[in-house]
């Protein structure tokens, strides 16, 4: 009965909400991409956060410090949807800084300069765009709601990097070069944010059908090849891909073949700021422990209830 | 020292106003130590853009909800009862304002 309605449901393209009947495995899935995609806005601020107290100008220090505010926000809309499902949040953050949940390879990479500031939010930010647009209309409610939310402040991401990245243009030619450097870095990470290819993503198939994803890794990453060659085109930078070229036929941009076991050398843990990054979210969770502690206690004591 | 104590702050649902004139709609839940503190993340969390002229937060132990299970019980009465609605009633198209 419960199964027919939940099935119903789906094919209707309704919401299933928190306390509808769900397969265990639905419950499970959405779980592990609701709490992944949260670490992913956590641990995201770090790249960036890392040149908040550099930032070249008020202005940019502002935009930056607003940026990685909004990320964590993300983070915590996202953990709302899971705890939802009965997950609980500090189990969760347990699971990240102890290595047993994922979060998005692409923060395993060094912010080695400014211009990787504007390439984040032009490219890094441009692909999550592409990624949580279709999201918008996943089959469980809360997760959809957070992602409108979400998908709402993206764009602001988006527009100021590669505003940031228009202005460096405009510099320096050691300032182009920096932008063109950053762009050379980061191209292939950001395709590689889309996941493995269809032919090696096995729970694809399942979770379109409970309508969780609406569209294939390789659709997706086609679809920001076809979005990002005229902007860099626009911006008067060059994409790292000798291979990239218009197929009239295709109607889409070719592009060269993506190192895949680097995908899985940097998802793995072994990336170039891996532990880095896990050891910096480990310290903020200790240092913030006692903090939390005295809150709890403070609120204990106003209620009149011994802590 | 963090064993003894529970990880996490209670939960807390959030209720923003828009804007003057429209209900409270709720937006999602956050942790926080107390109500007051609930308060200030709401503001931080769910209004970083003027989306809000009013905030509520109520703990989540606190809403009873009805479930998905007494959907029948408590909604299929009004499923027969057509009357209640202005397009049962059939009136002439000649007449005016009604
Ligand atoms: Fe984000
Ligand atoms: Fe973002």
């Amino acid at each position: 009965m419960s199964e027919q309605v939940f099935e119903a449901t789906i094919a209707k393209d309704q919401r299933i909400e928190p306390r509808d009947w769900m397969p265990e495995g639905y419950r499970k899935t959405m779980i592990r991409q609701i709490a992944q995609h949260a670490h992913s806005e956590i641990i995201g601020m770090q790249p960036e956060g890392a040149w908040i107290t550099r930032a070249p100008s008020l202005r940019r220090k502002a935009i930056l410090l607003a940026k990685v505010q909004d990320e964590a926000g993300h983070g915590l809309y996202l953990y709302s949807a899971a705890e939802t499902l009965g997950a609980d949040r500090g189990d969760l953050t347990r699971r990240l800084i102890e290595g047993r949940q994922k979060y998005s390879s692409i923060f395993n990479y060094p912010t080695l300069t400014f211009a990787d500031v504007g390439v984040i939010g032009w490219l890094v930010d441009g692909a999550a765009i592409c990624n949580q647009v279709p999201l918008c209309r996943s089959s469980f409610g809360p997760y959809a709601r957070a992602m409108i939310r979400i998908c709402k402040e993206e764009s602001f991401h988006q527009r100021q990097g590669y505003e940031l990245l228009m202005t460096m243009m405009r510099g320096t030619p050691a300032q182009r070069e920096m932008v063109q450097d950053a762009v050379n870095r980061w191209w292939w990470p950001s395709l590689m944010m889309f996941g493995p290819p269809d032919a090696e993503s096995p729970n694809t198939a399942q979770s379109m059908a409970w309508k969780i994803k609406r569209h294939t890794n390789d659709e997706l990453r086609q679809r920001f090849v076809d979005m990002s060659v005229p902007q860099a085109g626009a911006l008067g930078v060059t994409l790292p891909d000798g291979d990239l070229r218009w197929n009239a036929e295709r109607e889409h941009y070719d592009f060269g073949e993506i190192d895949w076991s680097e995908l899985k050398r940097v998802i793995s843990g072994d990336g170039p700021m891996n532990r880095e990054r896990i050891a910096h979210r480990r310290r903020a969770d200790e240092q913030g422990a006692w903090v939390r502690e005295a809150a709890a206690a403070h609120a204990a004591k106003r209620q009149g209830v011994p802590a | 020292m963090s064993g003894e104590i529970k990880h996490e702050w209670p939960l807390f649902e959030v209720f923003v106003r828009a804007k003057r004139g429209l209900n409270h709609v709720h937006v999602g839940s956050l942790r926080a130590a107390d109500h007051e503190m609930a308060l200030h993340h709401a503001r931080d969390l769910y209004t970083r853009r003027n989306e809000g002229v009013s905030i509520w937060v109520v703990k989540s132990d606190d809403v009873v909800a009805s479930g998905p299970d007494d959907k029948d019980a408590f909604f299929g009465p009004s499923g027969d009862k057509a009357y209640r609605h202005p397009t049962y009633y059939a009136i002439p198209d000649s007449v005016p304002h009604i």
